[in-house]
């Protein structure tokens, strides 16, 4: 037994702050925020799938008389609502957690899963398998969203290596700055691929830019399922080194974190839920940095319960986003990307007035 | 006793090919229970020492033990049981409160998926009251006074339940007052509750006020070390600093001063 914990706990007077700050312990505020958060998203996910500029009877929906090809509702429901509410769901958590993790990695609360140039890669190889017209599929992948994976993985290892050149542990500003750069060098060669492309193509590849979640069908969320499972898995092995890190790599080492491995787990998971996110939707913006600070207001700083909250919130925003994209001027839809922007610009703003 | 054996170390980088090393030969003994102070001018390795001290920087040769233990070896969790750092300064990126600050320290003591119960909670509500910091508990750490900063992390790191805490400079940014504040915390926690500590400082009469050992670097390497009275000497100070000093023992302080003349060209 260290010596603090052999002496006898002091019988100093406790203060009224300390009062009130040591009841509510963190197993207590985990267990409301998880709930109040999750009955969010399950509110959500539950309601948007119901409304539309089609209005749909949730009793014909589910009458098993009326055979499915029949049925429109049931189509409505199943093929074109389901699919897109599952797959707002899985995107937002995913870019709302990389969020979480990519400020706390930067120790920068204004990074973004975009920031390190692994959406740009994205988009560049999406791009390019449009303009291009490749048809390479590898199991449930098709060619778009393969090569927006592979534009990830290129730019994810281009900044990772750049960034652990010098030493084992990464340099968080080499990791600020090369991403930066390399979201500007891969906008330049999405430019350049635009202006040789033909104008179908471009519009084809500029809506998808936009960010979209009318996937069609279950298939495309299959395919990014395990990539997105393999990051959360990741994600739930971090947060309390993530408050560390936060604070500083030298403090993290000294309270027992290995520094160099939970910047490699930080930098890889937050990759990965990105670039799956990124080929499943598009890159739809500010989702990952509207939803943590949101989350951040309501219940505090500690990674521990914002990145489990920012996943689940991020989920309901998102799907609430998508559902305000397809019915606030239907039959006019909306790019999901675009009601994201709309929100997420002038909150960005308002942040950095309110931080400054 | 934590014990420093023929330390090396070399910062390196691909600009950088000189052979100079930041420590040399670097040989400490701390004994348990003592408060031992780091001298020496900028740039002279105390705080690569106190890197290394941590486990933090692998030594490039030589080795660092605590009670006969390598820390090499050791995880930085079982290090990060035995010891604690207190940096200069401490800048969170996220406004966390002074509650969640002082918690961080039981960090290495938890799992990776264990969150802190209620013998985690009282051992933190311990360190707020040694460190005068309980009325703050529920304060953003940001908003704190430099003293007031000060003193959290010191809090956070008695929670870590160290054997030995390692201060950089914990007085560097503070005003006068603070300073007094933070050095009677230490001497508080040494001698009551028997925290072996080792301080890297530039203050002078901090460390004859604090200290019962020192040593004195320059140029990475080991000028003089022993009690503080053999080692505190005008003599002393001039090799060290290249600077002429009055040293006197005051009665009231109780322990020497220095009074800083003029630097020798």
């Amino acid at each position: 037994m260290s010596r603090l914990e052999s002496v006898t706990t002091s019988k100093g007077p406790m203060g009224m702050d300390l009062a009130q700050a040591m009841p509510r312990s963190i197993r207590a505020r985990l267990a409301t925020t998880l709930t109040g958060f999750g009955l969010v998203a399950i509110a959500t996910c539950l309601l948007a799938p119901l409304v539309g500029s089609a209005p749909i009877s949730l009793a014909r929906v589910f009458d098993r008389s009326i055979p499915f090809a029949e049925n429109v509702d049931a189509q409505i429901f199943f093929v074109a609502r389901m699919p897109r509410v599952f797959a707002g769901a899985l995107t937002g958590a995913a870019l709302a957690a990389a969020g979480v993790v990519f400020q706390a990695l930067l120790r920068n609360a204004l990074a973004t899963p975009f920031t390190l140039g692994v959406s740009a890669g994205a988009s560049l190889g999406a791009m390019l398998a449009i303009v291009f017209g490749a048809t390479v599929t590898l199991g449930p992948l098709s060619a778009v969203p393969l090569a927006s994976l592979a534009g990830a993985a290129i730019a994810a290892g281009i900044v990772y290596r750049l960034a652990t050149m010098q030493d084992r542990a990464m340099s968080t500003t080499v990791l600020l700055l090369a991403g930066v750069t390399l979201n500007s060098f891969f906008s330049a060669l999405i430019l350049f691929v635009q202006y040789i492309a033909d104008f179908a193509q471009v519009y084809r590849a500029t809506r998808w830019i936009m960010g979209d979640l009318d996937v069609g069908s279950f298939q495309p969320i299959v395919a990014a399922l395990p990539m997105t499972g393999v990051a959360f898995v990741l994600f739930a092995l971090l947060p309390s080194s993530l408050n560390l890190l936060s604070v500083g790599a030298d403090a993290a080492a000294a309270r027992g974190v290995d520094v160099a491995r939970a910047q490699r787990l930080a930098f890889i998971s937050a990759s990965l839920a990105t670039a799956a996110a990124v080929s499943l939707a598009g890159p739809i913006g500010f989702i990952g940095i509207v939803v943590p600070h949101l989350v951040r207001l309501i219940v505090g700083v500690d990674h521990r319960i914002v990145l489990p909250a920012s996943a689940l919130f991020g989920a309901a925003f998102l799907v609430a986003c998508d559902l305000a994209a397809r019915t606030l001027l239907a039959p006019l839809e909306i790019p999901v990307g675009v009601v994201t922007a709309m929100l997420g610009g002038p909150f960005f703003l308002w942040l950095l007035v309110r931080r400054g | 006793m934590l014990r420093a054996s023929e330390l090396f170390y070399r910062y390196s980088s691909r600009h950088d090919t000189s052979r100079v090393f930041s420590l040399d030969n670097v040989s400490v003994d701390v004994e348990r229970g003592s408060l031992m102070g780091l001298l020496g001018p900028n740039g002279c390795g105390k705080t690569t020492l106190l890197r290394l001290l941590s486990g933090v920087l692998p030594a490039h040769r030589g080795a660092v033990a605590l009670n006969d233990v390598p820390l090499r070896g050791q995880s930085r969790r079982q290090i990060a049981k035995q010891i604690a750092v207190v940096p200069q300064e401490t800048h969170p990126a996220f406004d966390y409160t002074v509650l969640e600050m002082v918690l961080m320290g039981r960090h290495p003591h938890l799992g990776v998926l264990e969150l802190e119960g209620p013998a985690d909670l009282a051992l933190a509500r311990e360190a707020l009251v040694a460190t005068s910091t309980e009325h703050l508990a529920s304060r953003a750490y940001m908003t704190l006074s430099g003293g007031e900063k000060q003193r959290v992390v010191i809090a956070s790191a008695l929670t870590q339940t160290p054997e030995v805490l390692l201060l950089d400079e914990p007085t560097a940014s503070l005003d006068l007052g603070y300073q007094l504040e933070v050095a009677t915390l230490l001497t508080r926690l040494n001698r009551d509750r028997g925290v072996t500590m080792v301080l890297a400082t530039h203050d002078l009469n901090l460390a004859a006020a604090l200290c019962d050992r020192l040593v004195l670097m320059r140029d990475g390497r080991v000028l003089a070390q022993g009690p503080t009275r053999d080692v505190l000497t005008a003599p002393m100070i001039q090799r060290l600093y290249d600077v002429d000093a009055d040293v006197r023992f005051h009665a009231a302080a109780g322990h020497v001063t220095v009074t800083p003349l003029r630097r020798i060209q």
